[in-house]
Parts: structure tokens; sequence; C-alpha cells
């Protein structure tokens, strides 16, 4: 391969599909696949036109929101959100702390392992709503049934990055202090703590900002707080109301995301 | 006094690391471990402190069979044997003194060690450890802001706040360069003649190890192949630990660093005139 005799073109080989036949076949199918899927879905024109106009009543409400004549329920509603917030994320990653430790491989016998596991798995599989609509069956509305479900839906989160993340520890730091003679209990505080403990901090920040989020969803379902109130005003159909409250969420969104983000960095 | 009888283990790949290792450290001696990677060097420190469980066996130190002690027991006998690492093994989030007071862990309870309250004399112990390896003025930092050379004399001093009864000591110069790695040895052998600690270091520079050691012992597969002082080490006993191949391209590879070490001196002499 001296001088001009080296080929001049080159082209990337094929990755998954080796067989070209089998490649056009693939292409061929999720073309036609997607024509028969978009034809299924039925239209009603008549219905989006209706409702092309109670969205622009949405955004001129979005537009001129009202803040004042409904503001004592806003307020109210605001208040449950952020104390059901609050709450939850403390009692939440209270109880996630022990069970991320427990489900932590390196850290647990076997049994306690699959059993806090198990804990996570069922946390995280069910989404908030479902476990919204459980609580308030069982507890009533208002912020109590919300509560629960932010503390339980916090567990499943927490506890499995926390576990994760002791899995990941450097594990010679810890056959260190535990070739001193230190204890279970000591290695975990001298050895896997201030290993993990930034990344603790960070998610509980992260988390306060999710359940925050979340506490305006289920209300919807009449788990309390501000999702409460707004599920009323768009009941009402005061657009303007809806558009103030969903302007506050924003609002406060975008404050926790930047606080936790700035906490976060400062605490690395 | 440390005796090993007959250690061996056996991994549950069916690898064995150690066969059949008889051995016995007196008080004071500085005992060299080398051989090959996989000569199962680390495997023999390890199974003394029983961070690895040995398979079979007896580890006498000082009269306590460490093999087969329950968890309480064998923790009280970690507190005698202090371990050095080669990557250093600072929790590197905790300050300098709380890695030197951790070697207390073993003797304090949990709550003590969990409030950062440790007895006057442990405290003060600490202090004149720090002084020691030359370190005082660095008790307050954070131990990931040292350098290799500050960490590892952290790991010496948290090691011996342990007040061991045995070194236990893993590659300690092997992330550290050669002046720094000399200045570790030093102060290791020196610490081990002040308290007349016996110490196994493993080492795969065998220079280093015939500069510092009194004793030298040659692993190969897992068994004893050489024991010996460091000058009767020579070509032929080399060779039955590394093998004929590798002995010569690690010779090689020696005599190509210090001819480039070498070459670099004349160069910077030459820029100096």
């Amino acid at each position: 391969m001296t001088g001009t005799s080296a080929p001049t073109s080159w082209r990337r080989p094929p990755q998954i599909i080796k067989d070209r036949r089998w490649r056009i076949a693939v292409q061929i199918g999720i073309v036609v696949y997607l024509v028969l899927a978009f034809g299924s879905v039925e239209v009603n024109w008549i219905r989006v036109y209706d409702g092309l106009e109670r969205g622009q009543r949405f955004i001129m409400g979005f537009l001129q929101p009202d803040f004042s004549s409904r503001w004592r329920d806003i307020s109210q509603g605001l208040i449950e959100s952020l104390t059901m917030t609050l709450t939850s994320t403390v009692v939440g990653v209270a109880i996630s702390v022990p069970i991320g430790i427990g489900a932590a491989r390196n850290l647990a016998p076997r049994w306690i392992y699959y059993i806090c596991r198990s804990i996570i798995a069922v946390s995280r599989s069910l989404q908030e709503i479902i476990i919204a609509i459980f609580f308030v069956a069982m507890f009533g509305f208002g912020p109590f049934a919300g509560f629960l479900t932010l503390s339980f839906a916090t567990i499943g989160f927490i506890a499995k990055l926390l576990a994760d993340d002791i899995e990941e520890i450097d594990e010679t730091q810890a056959e260190a202090v535990r070739s001193t003679g230190a204890t279970w209990w000591q290695v975990v505080n001298y050895a896997v703590q201030p290993q993990v403990m930034p990344r603790l901090i960070g998610l509980s920040l992260y988390r306060l900002d999710i359940n925050f989020r979340e506490s305006a969803v289920i209300g919807i379902v009449g788990a309390g707080g501000i999702g409460a109130t707004l599920n009323t005003a768009i009941d009402r159909y005061e657009y303007d109301s809806a558009g103030a409250i969903l302007l506050i969420i924003i609002a406060i969104v975008m404050v926790a995301e930047y606080g936790s983000s700035y906490l976060r960095k400062f605490l690395q | 006094m440390l005796t090993l009888d007959g250690l061996s283990k056996t991994y549950r790949t069916g690898d064995s690391a150690l066969s059949d290792v008889t051995l016995s450290v007196p008080k004071g001696q500085i005992m060299g471990l080398i051989g090959p990677s996989g000569a199962g060097k680390s495997t023999l420190i390890r199974c003394i402190n029983r961070l690895v469980e040995p398979t079979a066996g007896r580890i006498l130190l000082n009269d306590v069979n460490l093999v087969g002690l329950g968890k309480s027991d064998l923790r009280r006998q970690r507190r005698r044997i202090g371990m050095i690492f080669q990557e250093y093994a600072l929790v590197e989030r905790l300050t300098v003194m709380e890695n030197v007071l951790s070697g207390r862990l073993g003797y304090v309870p949990f709550w003590r060690s969990f409030l950062r309250k440790y007895p006057e004399f442990d405290i003060q112990r600490a202090y004149q450890l720090l002084d020691r390896v030359g370190l005082i003025d660095h008790a307050d930092k954070r131990s990931d802001a040292l350098s290799g050379g500050q960490r590892q004399r952290v790991g010496i001093a948290r090691a011996l706040a342990q007040d061991p009864e045995l070194l236990l000591v893993d590659e300690p110069t092997a992330s550290l360069d050669p002046k720094t790695s000399r200045q570790i040895m030093r102060l290791l052998t020196e610490v081990c003649a002040e308290r007349g600690l016996p110490a196994i270091v493993n080492i795969h520079d065998v220079p280093l190890a015939q500069q510092f050691m009194q004793r030298i012992v040659g692993l190969r597969a897992g068994r004893v192949v050489f024991d010996g002082p460091p000058d009767r080490l020579k070509e032929d006993a080399l060779t039955t630990i590394y093998g004929e191949e590798d002995w010569n391209t690690m010779r090689q590879g020696e005599e190509e660093q210090s001819q480039a070490e070498a070459d670099a001196r004349d160069r910077i002499a030459a820029l100096a005139q």
C-alpha cells in the first residue's frame, strides 16, 4: 500500500444489521407501521375547533392573570403545598437513609438487602398519582394524603440513589477504617458517610424541588395544596385565576431550581 | 512476634493465591515481601488482619491465633495491627486529624467517635504523631488537600495511632515519585525502629527493598521461594522469584530508566554551565 494504491473512498461499515436486505426490510417496515399508526388516530375536527376557542380563553387568562379575586384560596393552597413539600421531604429523607444503607450490597447482609430493595421497588413502581388516589381514599381529601404520598415517593427515589451511591464508594477507604478495628457503625460513620454526604444533600434538595411540582399535580386528585386550588379554578372556568396559579407555580419552581443548583455547587 | 503456619488461600474461583506459607517475623524486624504481580503479596498481607479470609493455616500474633476469631474478638485483634495502603486509603473528605484519630476507632465507643469527642490522651497522641511525621500544621486541612507524600505520612500516623504490635504495609511507595518514596521508606524504618515494631512491607521495587529491608522474602505463585538478608538476594534468587524472562525485562527497563535519568542530569548540568 504505497503511494496511490491505497483506496481514496471509505464508508462507515453498518454496525447493527449487517445484511443489506434486512436493513431495507426493517426501514420499510418502520415507515409502514408509522403510516398505519397515524391513520388509526381518530381526530374529531369539529371538537378540535371548539377546543381552540377554549384554549384561546385559557391563554388570554394567562396574559391577564387575576391574582386578587381568589387570593385567599391561592395563598392557602400555596401554604399547604409548601408545608406538604417540606415536611414530606424531611420525613422521606429521614426514612430513606436507613433503607438506602440497607439496600447497599456492600454494607447490608443479604436478607436485609432484599427487604430494602423490595421496599424501594414498590415505592418506585407506583406513580405519585396512583398513590395519591389511594391515600385520598384512605384518609380523605386534604394535604395529609398529599404529605403521605410525597413521603412515600421520596423514599423510593432517595433510598435507591443513595444505595447505588454507597455501592460505588471507594472500598479501600472502608477497608482502611475496618482494619483499625472499627465496628460496622463506625465504618458507616467514618468511611461511607463522608463519601456519600454531598450527593445525599444534593439529592434531597433536588427531591424538594420535585416534591413541590408533584404537590401541584396530586392536588388535582384531591390531595390538597395548590393543585386543588388550580383544579377548582379550572372547573369554574376562571382561567384568569388559573393562569395566576400557574405563573406562581412556575416562579416557585424556578426559584427552587436555581436555589438548589447554587447550593449543590457550593457543597461540592 | 508474628508467626504464619501453613497459611493457604484459595479463592472461590479456584485460584490458589497462597499455598502453605510458613514464616515468622520477630519483634523489630522489617521484612520486605517481593514477587511478581499476582504472586499473592497483597493476599498474604490481607490474610493477616483478615480483610481476606484464609482457607487454611494459623496466624499467631504474640500467641493469639487470629484465624477463626469471632466478630468482636477479631475487631479487638485488628486494633493491634496497623495497616498502610498503596493509594493511602485516607478518607478524603475528612480532616487530617480525623483520619489520624480514626486509628483509635477500635478503642472508643461509637458515641465518642460519632461526636468526635475522643479522650484527651488520644488527641494528645494524635498531635504527637502528626508532629513526628512532620504534618502538625496540616491537622485541620482536609486530607484531599495534601500531596501524595503527605497523605502517606498521614496513613503512617493513622496506623501508629492504633498503638499497634505489627505493621502491615502494602506497596507504600507505588504511587510516589522516587525521592518521596525514599523519604517514606526512611520514615517507616525509623518509626519501626523507635517502637521495636515488626513490619511486613509489600514492595515491587527491588533496589528500594534491598536498601531499606532487613530481610527479604520472595513469593512466586503463592509460595515462598526466597528468604534471607538483602545482600543474599542475587541474580539467581531474583530469577527464581520473577522468572527468567520477566526479570530480564525488568532489569532492562531499570537500566533504561537509570540511563535516561543520567542523560537528563547531564543535560541539566550542561544547561547550567
